[in-house]
């Protein structure tokens, strides 16, 4: 039994924070936020160079193969980052749809996985979880499950919408928007509800990512800002409120590797154990925003100083994928469902 | 979740929840902070002791199985599981013992583990006193150096089950010129040593929990002394970081509660509300497990636990606490009916269970005392004025 990391994972992780950094995260939420697409683009580029969206893809269509425990650890980093773009959507949740399609319809899945996996191409996905779609100016195609059929949508059928945060660009879907039935059937539905369950812990680990940079900021501010003669970070009404933050993210944690770990041995608890990720990662994630604006007082709220990037981005992602009330739910249905399987815990 | 436990983890795990399906109580005991209760705990531990599972990740030659770190874990998991008895003997066998497998002399070992394993003595911490309680190092007992030995001084008092333990262990300062962390050692007294006097005291569930342990010139031999003479303090924190003394509490008993909990809800919803509360317990209780499992592996792999501890503490005491809730405000209008009355749901042990919960935000160093030691030292936020 090892339930931590692996060397290579931890290594990994470090890479892509060093990329990151020296991208330099906040800035080009910004750029994406003004509408400048370039500097996320090139992000990306860097990130396809490192193989994140090949990550999920299989070895067969030029992908990594890799598993939900690596997967885990380069979205937690991109939340760190805060990093714009459809990323959940294109490296996680359309190479699990496509790699569900395969063996009926391999005319789509190889030649597309095949390009998610080069970063050739990006995919989008809308799904009755997450209707409206994230990203699709950064998209090559629209995807939208609708019970068994999935469909590519038109670009007519899209109607800009603004989020909370800036750098994610939201369309709403049309009524009776233009839409083409790309596969049908009872394994489409099979695919996304996998899908789902990849999405959402993608979103765990970004949301676990993004409370660990805002208890950063904050820990770093308290230890640097001085009023009444003192760093605020020696007074106790400040550091306990950080203190609570570090214990939600140690305990978080475990939750999203668990669920990977659900996911990659294809766990009766899967549902359960990705649920309950979520539920912790955006409490978590929360959390750490309110705690990181209340430390840093009024420059906190101000859109100029990087606090705001990360809050509005926690914001966003919290119920994205599902809200609390939803997760919770299907916690206690599987824990009801599953007292009578004997679990092996 | 499957944790890939190996073969042997595996064997361990059907032999222990076999012996338990095979005699764990299937009624509850009486409380172990009464004078009837914790007789039968003792003969419980007995039992334990009897089957080498009352201390699993000890040297066989002490009454353990050398258990590794893991198989501790999943010990636990089957014994709260299983539903059995509270560990009258704890405070001995989590607090003291690694600290005498550390520093304590071979003799010592000897003399003490094994009657430890067996139930035949329980012991009692004396650590707060009246004016040293979070401010621990503020301890005013004394110990004078005599011939053969040293007498001890003064008042203790919050000491868990000492009006029916047989030991007692604890800091007294023994070089009366020095302050704070320094000139304090680390003294094992019997309890009906001359000198000593116990004054229990009722707790909030009124039971007489805890209590005052008064020493009046209390004899003891320079071989009760545990670890060097002057350096209790550095040997009492010793193994706060280590793997013997993790100070965790096992998993296994939140685990367990949150298991009934989502029964208790099952057998009586409530609004949706509290179903949402149900779920977040569930979830809490998961996310210490899974983390236990995270330490478990960091110290195989020859980490160790350090301040991190802190953060265990403050996440497993507020998780009893809420879960605890929880269940009281399912039972509505039952909540209030005491272990005893005739109406009472499981026999009352809900609200048994949140009486006791809420010490733990209080006991092995209050919360207030492990944020300032996660903000300092696992955060590195500036040290401020205490």
């Amino acid at each position: 039994m090892r339930f931590a990391p692996a060397p290579e994972q931890q290594h990994f992780a470090r890479s892509l924070h060093d990329l990151l950094t020296d991208a330099g995260s906040a800035a080009v939420a910004r750029a994406v936020a003004r509408g400048d697409l370039s500097a996320g683009q090139s992000v990306w580029k860097q990130l396809s160079a490192i193989g994140v969206p090949a990550l999920l893809v299989p070895e067969s269509a030029g992908g990594l193969g890799a598993d939900c425990a690596d997967m885990i650890t380069a979205f937690e980093e991109l939340g760190h980052h805060a990093v714009p773009g459809p990323l959940v959507e294109s490296a996680v949740v359309a190479p699990a749809l496509l790699r569900g399609l395969g063996d009926e319809h391999p005319e789509i899945a190889e030649p597309w996985l095949e390009g998610l996996a080069s970063g050739e191409r990006v995919l989008t996905v809308a799904h009755p979880l997450c209707p409206r779609v994230v990203g699709a100016r950064w998209a090559d195609e629209v995807l939208r499950v609708d019970g068994h059929d999935l469909q590519v949508l038109a670009a007519s059928a899209l109607r800009e919408q603004r989020s909370v945060d800036p750098s994610r660009h939201l369309d709403t879907i049309k009524d009776g928007g233009e839409a083409e039935r790309l596969a049908t059937g009872p394994r489409v539905a099979a695919a996304a509800a996998h899908a789902v369950e990849l999405g959402t812990l993608a979103v765990s680990a970004q949301l676990l990512g993004a409370a660990r940079m805002l208890l950063e900021m904050g820990t770093e501010y308290a230890g640097q800002r001085e009023q009444f003669g003192r760093r605020i970070g020696e007074f106790q009404a400040v550091k306990h409120q950080l203190a609570d933050v570090a214990v939600a993210v140690e305990f978080a944690r475990p939750l999203v590797r668990g669920a990977a770990v659900a996911l990659d041995s294809d766990s009766p608890d899967t549902a359960r154990d990705v649920s309950a990720a979520k539920v912790s990662a955006s409490r978590t994630a929360d959390r750490a925003a309110r705690t990181a604006l209340q430390v840093h007082g009024a420059i906190g709220y101000t859109q100029e100083h990087d606090v705001s990037v990360w809050l509005l981005y926690v914001r966003a992602l919290s119920n994205a994928w599902g809200t609390g009330s939803y997760h919770r739910q299907r916690v206690l249905s599987a824990l009801t469902a599953a007292s009578g399987r004997g679990s092996e815990g | 979740m499957d944790l890939g436990l190996d073969e042997e983890t595996r064997r361990f795990r059907d032999e222990a929840r076999e012996w338990l399906r095979a005699h764990a109580p299937t009624t509850p005991l009486p409380s172990l902070d009464t004078a009837a209760g914790f007789a039968r705990h003792r003969d419980w531990e007995r039992l334990l002791g009897e089957a080498q599972w009352s201390a699993v990740s000890w040297p066989r030659e002490y009454g353990g199985r050398d258990a590794t770190l893991l198989q501790w874990v999943v010990f636990e998991e089957e014994y709260y599981r299983a539903g059995a008895p509270a560990r009258v003997s704890q405070n001995g066998v989590f607090l003291l013992a690694p600290t005498m497998f550390e520093h304590g002399t071979a003799e010592q070992r000897r003399r003490f583990l094994p009657r430890m394993a067996q139930g035949a003595d329980i012991w009692a911490q004396a650590w707060s006193e009246p004016e040293a309680g979070s401010d621990l190092a503020g301890i005013r007992s004394t110990a004078t150096r005599v011939e053969g030995g040293w007498r001890l001084r003064g008042q203790k008092t919050w000491s868990s089950r000492a009006a029916f333990a047989d030991w007692g262990f604890g800091l007294f300062r023994s070089d009366p010129a020095a302050e704070r962390h320094h000139g304090l050692t680390y003294y094992l007294f019997p309890l009906d040593a001359d000198g000593v006097t116990v004054r229990p005291i009722a707790q909030l569930d009124g039971e007489t929990g805890f209590a005052e342990i008064f020493l009046d010139d209390v004899f003891v031999p320079d071989s009760d002394v545990l670890g060097p003479v002057g350096a209790g303090w550095k040997v009492a924190m010793s193994t706060a970081g280590s793997e013997r003394g993790l100070s965790l509490r096992s998993p296994g008993r939140f685990c367990a509660a949150a298991d009934r909990l989502v029964d208790l809800w099952r057998r009586l919803p409530g609004s949706d509300a509290i179903a949402e509360r149900v779920a977040d317990a569930w979830i809490s209780a998961q996310a210490y497990r899974l983390h236990t499992f995270g330490t478990v592996t960091r110290l195989a792999e020859g980490g160790k636990v350090g301040a991190e501890a802190s953060l265990g503490k403050l996440f497993w005491s507020e998780l009893d606490v809420a879960l605890h809730e929880t269940a009281l405000d399912l039972l509505a209008a039952d909540a209030e009916l005491a272990p005893g009355s005739p109406d009472a749901v499981d026999d009352g042990r809900w609200l048994d269970g949140y009486l006791f919960a809420l010490a733990g935000p209080i006991y092995a160093g209050t919360n207030e005392i492990q944020r300032n030691v996660v903000a300092e030292r696992v955060l590195g936020l500036p040290r401020g004025p205490r």
